[in-house]
């Protein structure tokens, strides 16, 4: 079992759902980057999702794209991220997954992204815009290194693509859990409860609810359906606005949650 | 044909070589893989091919002429050139060509709403009039920047029932225009088809487009050889994405004798970095679904093109474009924003044409290869679009009054 299943079957062990935060590296400035994530560490986090800022961020709503915006007037960089986690890489225990999209991880190359990674101490990789089809280079050269490469599945997957994805995904399954782009959502389909019953029978590891997710409440009733969340637009926001304390209150929905759903 | 360059690419993955792909969020490989079987189906069906042919003849005004640009080639005293006239397709360009066939695509897979992107607005355009023909409920995203451009295109789509979204994210140009319809269609894609305009995107768009652009090159070919008796010597094509390129190309391909030439934007020149001339001046990369040469810095960013022409001001190259560049099947080269400018004027002048700036690019291009070639050798041209919408632009950068 990588590390990064590991943190996350260790919640569900311990009677919680797993909890993973997004933040845009370098948002604020590449030196808030260090205390942001032992922050995040402090509060118990399961993971962290470490995002990467693009100029063409395809999949991402108007809040990450805008926190992206400034992050690359700060000059933020893939490689200026990897080469900050790797500066404090002993003081992280927490599971670390870089979220970037593509383009970036090709003019970095391939092979000597892979060693920056390692040296960062990351143990998972996200990339929106490599599906499936388009995965096998990205396993191929980071999975020997102990690098997790996770696979999304959305809504609109199909049953026998969803168990392909599910078998191929590492760590965990990102379900995707609206038609769209990252951002805060009033609501969520109706349908979603079967959609993850599937989901989860389907997959040997845990699944995990992305998109949408920004409020203590929705992270009680997305997490009933899954083994844990991930949040990224409310802890931008939160970041941005320094307000820790709605942070503390997402972090704290997550807590539990197994024990009240089973009820 | 055994060793047919043509149709060798793309491969059931979407490739071009190395080129192609698709790079795509999850939420969008179902709508890409149905697109791909629905597509397969419909150009097997002749209810459909021959719905696609009538459009085209009765409402687009196809065929379109091959003219002989006599003037032209004596004012050049090179090498006769012939004008493939796209610009007299219905609403000014080639782009009619593809919007009417994906349009019908959209309606035979029970799509009812289409969302596309525009840069000088010609596609825009061209989606909005197919969409009003089609009964189908349209937004087009564009650029601000391209707004303040091409006002008048806006105001054409509003006219043809179209919403008009402008984006004001990143360079508020084409690339932006088009991570706008990307994303409105990840939201919409149940009941919305995306009627990419270029050459571009993911796999199957790069071949959707190319085989609705097809009938530019298959019209040329039956008509030069019913002209002349023979095929010609070089034919050239400008390209942004590439889609009236690919579209005149792709049925020379096979045609060893046929020199095919494509004639990138180089803006204010390719040392200047200010340019959209990705094969001369970019490197490998993945943009909007496709791994493609691409105008990027170290760290990957995408970087702005720049172009007095509103339709090639894009930083990537369509896949099948890379690879016939690759395998040296086309040669690439490059026309600056004045170069264009005066193949503007000279096409005007010498033959009552006024050019888009886009096609001008081409005729530019066209000036300095006849020279170079014998009175007996024969150019063909793909004059993609008409200049009208242009002539603001033109005025401005000539220095005259706005």
């Amino acid at each position: 079992m990588t590390k990064l299943q590991q943190a996350i079957e260790q919640t569900k062990i311990a009677g919680n759902k797993a909890f993973v935060p997004y933040i845009m590296a370098g948002d604020g400035g590449l030196e808030t980057l260090k205390p942001t994530i032992l922050k995040l560490q402090e509060m118990g986090v399961t993971a962290i999702e470490v995002g990467i800022p693009f100029t063409d961020p395809v999949a991402d709503g108007p809040t990450i794209e805008q926190a992206g915006e400034r992050a690359l007037a700060e000059g933020v960089t893939l490689r200026k991220v990897l080469a900050v986690l790797a500066s404090f890489r002993g003081e992280i225990q927490v599971p670390l997954v870089v979220m970037t999209y593509f383009n970036p991880v090709l003019a970095f190359g391939l092979e000597a992204f892979a060693k920056a990674c390692v040296a960062g101490g990351v143990k998972g990789l996200i990339v929106p815009d490599v599906p499936l089809e388009e995965s096998e280079i990205l396993r191929d050269t980071l999975n020997s290194r102990g690098i997790d490469i996770v696979q999304l599945v959305s809504l609109t997957s199909p049953p026998e693509r969803i168990a392909r994805i599910a078998a191929a995904s590492q760590g965990f399954v990102y379900a995707v859990t609206v038609n769209g782009i990252t951002g805060a959502r009033a609501s969520f389909a109706d349908d979603l409860h079967d959609h993850f019953a599937r989901l989860r029978e389907a997959s040997q590891i845990p699944v995990l609810a992305g998109f949408g997710i920004s409020t203590p409440e929705q992270v009680v009733s997305m997490g009933a359906l899954s083994d844990g969340v991930i949040v990224g637009s409310a802890i931008v926001t939160a970041l941005h606005e320094g307000n820790l304390e709605k942070i503390e209150a997402l972090v704290s929905a997550s807590k539990g949650v197994f024990q009240k759903s089973t009820l | 044909m055994a060793n047919s360059i043509a149709n060798s690419v793309p491969t059931k993955e979407g490739r071009y070589g190395k080129f192609g792909g698709q790079f795509v969020p999850e939420t969008l490989m179902t709508a890409l893989l149905e697109l791909e079987t629905a597509y397969d189906e419909a150009m097997n069906d002749q209810a459909f091919t021959e719905e696609l042919a009538y459009y085209l003849q009765q409402y687009v005004g196809r065929e379109t002429p091959l003219y002989y640009a006599e003037n032209l080639t004596k004012e050049l005293g090179g090498a006769k050139v012939y004008l493939k006239r796209e610009d007299l397709n219905h609403t000014g360009a080639h782009k009619i060509n593809n919007a009417i066939g994906q349009a019908l695509l959209a309606k035979r897979m029970g799509k009812k709403k289409i969302v596309a992107e525009t840069g000088a607005g010609q596609h825009g355009v061209a989606t909005a009039t197919a969409c009003a023909l089609l009964n189908l409920e349209c937004v087009v995203f564009m650029g601000a920047e391209d707004i303040k451009r091409q006002q008048l295109n806006v105001f054409r789509m509003e006219l043809l029932g179209t919403k008009v979204e402008s984006v004001e994210t990143g360079s508020k140009t084409l690339k932006d225009a088009v991570n706008a319809a990307l994303r409105y269609w990840v939201t919409n894609v149940e009941d919305t088809h995306y009627i990419l305009g270029s050459a571009l995107g993911p796999h199957p768009f790069p071949k959707i487009v190319r085989d609705f652009q097809r009938v530019i090159g298959v019209e040329t070919r039956e008509q030069i050889l019913n002209k002349e008796g023979r095929l010609p010597d070089a034919v050239v094509a400008c390209i942004g994405g590439g889609s009236n390129a690919i579209g005149m190309f792709h049925p020379f391909v096979d045609d060893e004798t046929v020199a095919l030439y494509g004639v990138e934007a180089a803006g204010s020149g390719i040392e200047t970095g200010k340019h959209a001339a990705a094969i001369a001046g970019g490197q490998l990369g993945v943009l909007h679904g496709a791994y493609m040469y691409l105008l990027q810095d170290e760290n990957g960013f995408v970087q702005e093109a720049h172009s007095i022409s509103a339709g090639l001001d894009y930083p990537g190259k369509g896949p099948e474009h890379c690879y016939l560049h690759d395998i040296g099947r086309v040669q690439f080269d490059s026309i600056t924003d004045s170069e264009a400018l005066e193949g503007l004027q000279l096409l005007s002048k010498t033959e009552g044409i006024l050019p888009a700036l886009e096609s001008s690019h081409a005729i530019a291009y066209t000036a300095k290869l006849a020279k170079t070639m014998s009175t007996d050798d024969i150019i063909v041209v793909c004059l993609s679009g008409r200049g009208d919408k242009d002539v603001h632009t033109v005025r401005k950068a000539l220095g005259g009054e706005v």
